[in-house]
């Protein structure tokens, strides 16, 4: 970082080392920023498939950068190119960069072999947000949603993401599980490669 | 033993955006409550312009036979009240506590709108908890 202690010259500004950027970030910062984000597309919208929709699409800008960030910084410059590689990777990598720790769990759906499921007993991005009872089943975690589809689109595996809350048994509050559905190209893809 | 009877918080110009009753004493209906909130507040600012002491910022603590009312006021003229049974020290200290979960859980919440009444799951989920730990108490001592 620029002004933290000595900082050695460099000719050349490519041969600097990419910085690892500053790890943590304030929390309420965090939470008053991601509130107008979701107040200011509610304004804009006047539907709640639209307002997840929009939500979705913000988060897709954050994961096509992540990965490209992540790929360089941690992979050197290599990225994964099976399934179950770049679902661990968004699992823990991405997850630890975004939000300090490793995802609660990563699942392989029970009934469609093209579903997987990153659960989360409370998503950072929900943990000061009520949904209102007139918003049904909405959730905020569609950002982060977006990110994962953001992520795994731009390594070539186009999917569907979406967010919701499931209840869990012996606990007032809904984990938030991910639902990551690939396209059938990758599937296809995958069995060739074995 | 309920030691606290009700919590009210009151936004800068004096409307009810929450109320809370424990305890079976003193239960009030939402006419009464709302009428008691605006009282207050009237109150509050008269007790700031009679008071000889300058800069003086309001009633913090009324003392009755049978209970006492206790009241904190945030920077941007939000009020919280509790009423309790007489003589608990701490109230304090929880105030300022149910304040810090007012601005976590309501104030960070995009689906609160300001000076509004308070709707908020997670809010009333983790107060109830404090007031629970409140009891058992371990808040502010």
């Amino acid at each position: 970082m620029i002004g933290v202690g000595k900082v050695k010259q460099y000719t050349n500004v490519l041969d600097k080392p990419l910085s690892k950027g500053k790890q943590e970030v304030s929390l309420s910062a965090f939470a008053f920023l991601f509130s107008e984000l979701v107040q200011y597309n509610q304004t804009q919208v006047d539907n709640i498939a639209e307002l997840e929709r929009r939500l979705e699409d913000a988060g897709y800008g954050v994961g096509v950068r992540v990965l490209e960030l992540l790929c360089h910084r941690d992979k050197g410059n290599r990225r994964e190119t099976r399934l179950l590689g770049i679902l661990s990777f968004v699992h823990s990598t991405v997850w630890k960069v975004l939000f300090g720790k490793v995802a609660d769990s990563l699942e392989k759906g029970t009934e469609h072999e093209d579903e997987y499921m990153i659960s989360e007993k409370e998503l950072l991005v929900n943990r000061f947000i009520s949904i209102p009872k007139d918003m049904g089943t909405f959730n905020c975690g569609a950002f982060v949603a977006g990110i994962v589809r953001g992520v795994l689109d731009s390594a070539g595996f186009p999917a569907t993401v979406s967010a919701h809350f499931v209840p869990m048994e012996g606990q007032q509050r809904p984990r938030t599980t991910i639902l990551i559905k690939f396209a059938e190209e990758v599937l296809t893809r995958e069995a060739r490669l074995g | 033993m309920a030691a606290i009877y009700s919590l009210f918080i009151i936004n800068k110009s004096g409307g009810l955006i929450f109320y809370k009753d424990y305890g079976s004493a003193g239960r009030m209906d939402t006419n009464d409550s709302l009428r008691l909130a605006s009282l207050w507040h009237s109150m509050h600012a008269i007790s700031q312009q009679l008071s000889p002491t300058i800069g003086c910022t309001g009633i913090e603590l009324l003392e009755a036979d049978t209970f006492d009312l206790h009241c904190f006021q945030s920077l941007t003229g939000t009020k919280f009240f509790v009423v309790c049974e007489p003589g608990i020290q701490h109230m304090e200290a929880l105030l300022k506590h149910i304040y810090e979960l007012y601005t976590d859980y309501v104030l960070k919440n995009p689906f609160y709108e300001m000076e509004m009444p308070i709707r908020c799951e997670l809010f009333e989920l983790n107060l109830s908890q404090a007031i629970r730990k409140d009891r058992i108490g371990l808040v502010g001592r």
